[in-house]
């Protein structure tokens, strides 16, 4: 009845391929974006930006630079984690070098230098590729842990080896540090996942998209077709990698404040995000934030339930929530293959045709 | 999105459920899960139990209850950042990170948001200068003093000279880890002692090549500082490669039954520090079993009362116990506020009476906190596990720590820290 295309009619082709063709889905677009930039800033709380928020846009910044790379250009990675501490540390270099300059283009240098480094470990692509790439990327994973622990100047010589962000402004508001608040913190991350998440929408269904995705289901075929390989998968290393370093940039300087390389971006958070994608939807951009809320709002929200709610032991919650996560994540794959984003595609579909469903 | 409202609306519920502020709230940021549940468990027992028994007992610290919040971070920096904002709004008077790693995170939010932590003998060393870290307390010891009184161990063993002598570290490659190696850098220059470093990768069961090079190189001593399931890994293997065992001394928090009851008969002879009294020989274990455990009280499974670790839960809370009577006195309120908790740290006063007259006499070292001394004085000892007789036993006395050398370090580190995060110093005179 209401969720329907009829009525709405396109008389331009830009109107016929914009992003949300069914009204609704435009309003509800725009007024999530009136929420989250005018509503929320307002009523947010340290526990809801720290807790909750900032790192479900951060982890949708890197699902999003990883499914770019797994998703659309078919280059299975293990290496997310090492990638998002390029970013961390690139950050906390530039940090301290340059005190002055803001942030925002800390993170940005960040993202360039991760894709940079991306790029490089992304040159065995062009000669190797599924499980194979996976193991190369998995060295990469291992190789820039080691060396962030390794080499005292990437942590600038201090005792522990742990990188502390110090505050750092944007237009006079701190942005990192103890002092920054929540909604300043809350609106920095909000404004770059919503920048990037426009950025991959729009590369990934324009030219360089096709060719990703060209890649990803018949590099062959797509080379005879004329897609240059070296460029396609390269341009997906460094795109992806911009993602995730500015990913791992903001995990560090905004949400976190300190980290410890091994701890923080370990081989756990290669897997994560992996399974962010796949949970969500592999090549669908509403399945890394899908994805990433699943992954990350999941054990907060089963923790206040079971501890809070019901009083449960913290240790016997925190054993039920592995396998009530572990459960959802096996059972959506067996309905849903395709993650939380195909589900979501079928609903609408279902609901266009209602109530005639077939 | 969907997902994300869902979450958002639920987890609205059930905060707008919790209950409203009162008593004495005392977070306890444990890890009964993960890969070192084994010695977090123990502790958050401890912890947990002082807590009751003082409510069940005293009715509480000066007629207020304690209530225990407790958030199981498994040992995970980013839980640890969701338990600490879960826990502060709910009136939270002292963190208990038990973990380096998350202690290093709420230095910087807990001084903003003037709430104390305390990391003793843990967390960020350099804390012991009150002048620079306001809210921090890290008594009765720390990872540096730690190194040198074992240090001064082994020069006690050797006849006063290790000149020329190879001493490892087989240390957690984290900042837990790698805390000491500064000062055992100091130390060598200092005693002429050859250092070698050795990491292990969190979470630390793959210790093989590691131990390969101690049975090449055979250092005289090894020395450790592991986490959960890294130190049951690593005695096995120095049973394995019969390193000598009372050549092998862990840090504090290698030193509790779980790490040694693997290795069995051979971890016979391995030395740990520590800084309080093993066992429950003392009165106040009476108290606890007759007002927890028999009244089925007790936290967790109940079955670590005077281990180890358990002990030093014990002993956290005893000195956050104290530590809020003492802010009680000061302020004249029995419901203390964050900032009067910190004065209470401040000028906390353990005294061997005072230790004696709580039921713990000589359980830990008699220190005292000042506004620029944060780390109480160092103190702490040797023990040595007898696998026969299944206990620790204490073999030295209280060994103070080479403040000559300490001292300066802590000096730089904190000058180091103030002028990274543009803090003045307090004037402490």
């Amino acid at each position: 009845m209401i969720y329907r295309e009829a009525g709405d009619f396109k008389t331009s082709y830009r109107e016929d391929s914009q992003t949300f063709p069914i009204k609704l889905d435009r309003r509800a677009y725009w007024t999530l974006m009136v929420v989250a930039f005018a509503v929320v800033p307002f009523v947010i709380n340290d526990y809801w930006a720290n807790a909750v928020l900032l790192p479900f846009l951060i982890y949708a910044i890197a699902a999003l630079g990883l499914n770019i790379l797994t998703g659309y250009a078919g280059q299975v990675s293990l290496g997310t984690g090492g990638f998002m501490a390029v970013g961390a540390y690139a950050a906390y270099k530039l940090m301290t070098a340059f005190p002055d300059v803001p942030i925002l283009f800390h993170v940005l240098i960040a993202g360039a230098i991760t894709a940079l480094v991306g790029m490089a470990f992304g040159l065995p692509s062009l000669r190797i590729k599924g499980f194979y790439l996976a193991v190369a990327t998995l060295a990469a994973q291992f190789f820039l842990v080691w060396l962030f622990n390794k080499v005292p100047w990437f942590f600038n010589y201090s005792a522990s080896g742990m990188i502390n962000a110090p505050e750092r402004t944007m237009f006079g508001a701190a942005i990192t540090g103890a002092e920054a608040s929540a909604p300043a913190r809350y609106l920095f991350c909000l404004i770059l996942t919503v920048a990037l998440a426009w950025i991959a929408r729009n590369l990934t269904r324009g030219s360089v998209g096709r060719k990703w995705m060209a890649i990803r289901d018949m590099d062959i075929a797509a080379e005879i077709i004329g897609v240059n390989p070296l460029t396609a998968k390269l341009s997906a290393f460094a795109v992806s990698s911009f993602f995730i370093g500015v990913a791992g940039a903001l995990l560090f300087a905004v949400y976190l404040g300190a980290v410890e390389v091994g701890e923080a971006f370990g081989i756990q958070k290669s897997f994560l995000i992996l399974f962010m994608i796949i949970i969500g939807g592999l090549g669908s951009i509403f399945g890394s934030f899908a994805g990433a809320a699943f992954m990350v709002l999941m054990p907060v929200l089963l923790k206040n339930v079971l501890v809070d709610g019901f009083g449960w032991a913290t240790d016997l919650a925190a054993h039920f929530q592995f396998m009530i996560v572990g459960a959802l994540i096996i059972v959506f794959l067996v309905f849903e293959p395709h993650g939380l984003a195909q589900l979501w595609r079928l609903a609408k579909e279902k609901l266009r045709l209602w109530p005639f469903p077939h | 999105m969907k997902l994300k409202k869902l979450a958002v609306a639920a987890a609205a519920m059930v905060a707008l459920g919790a209950p409203a502020m009162a008593e004495i709230v005392f977070p306890s940021l444990s890890y009964r899960t993960g890969p070192y549940a084994a010695n977090g468990t123990p502790f958050a027992d401890g912890y947990a139990d002082y807590f009751t028994l003082i409510n069940e007992r005293d009715g509480g610290i000066g007629g207020e209850k304690i209530r225990l919040l407790e958030c199981e971070t498994g040992y995970n920096t980013e839980k640890g950042v969701e338990c600490y904002e879960s826990t502060k709004g709910e009136g939270a008077v002292l963190y208990e990170p038990l973990s380096t790693g998350i202690t290093y995170q709420l230095i910087p939010k807990a001084s903003a948001d003037g709430i104390p932590v305390h990391s003793g003998g843990y967390g960020r060393t350099s804390a012991a200068n009150g002048a620079v870290f306001k809210w921090i307390f890290n008594y009765p010891t720390n990872y540096w003093y730690g190194a040198s009184v074992a240090i001064k161990h082994i020069l006690d063993q050797e006849g006063g000279d290790i000149s020329g002598k190879t001493i490892a570290l087989l240390y957690h490659n984290s900042a837990y880890g790698k805390e000491p190696i500064r000062t055992l850098e100091e130390l060598a220059k200092k005693h002429g002692f050859n250092l070698t470093l050795l990491p292990v990768d969190h979470p630390g069961q793959e210790q093989k090549s590691q131990w390969l090079q101690i049975r090449r190189e055979k250092p005289d001593y090894v020395l450790m500082w592991g986490w959960g399931v890294m130190n049951q890994v690593a005695i096995q293997e120095a049973a394995n490669i019969r390193y000598p065992m009372d050549h092998f001394i862990g840090i504090w928090w290698s030193g509790s039954e779980n790490d040694v009851k693997a290795a069995g008969a051979k971890g016979d002879g391995y030395k740990a520090l520590s800084f309080h009294m093993p066992g429950s020989d003392f009165p106040v274990f009476d108290d606890i079993q007759k007002y927890v455990v028999d009244a089925g009280k007790a936290a967790g499974a109940g079955d670590q009362i005077g281990t180890v670790l358990y002990n030093r839960g014990l002993y956290a809370a005893m000195l956050a116990v104290e530590a809020a009577r003492t802010a009680q006195e000061l302020s004249g309120n029995t419901r203390i506020t964050p900032a009067e908790m910190r004065d209470g740290m401040e000028n906390l006063d353990m005294s061997e009476e005072k230790m004696a007259a709580l039921g713990l006499p000589g359980f830990g070292p008699a220190f005292k906190v000042t506004c620029a001394n944060h780390g109480g004085n160092g103190l702490a000892l040797v023990q040595q596990w007898d696998a026969t007789a299944q206990k620790w036993n204490v073999i030295t006395d209280y060994i103070e720590p080479d403040l000559e050398v300490i001292q300066p370090l802590i000096e730089e580190d904190s000058a180091a820290f103030a002028a990274e995060n543009n803090i003045t110093p307090r004037d402490c005179n």
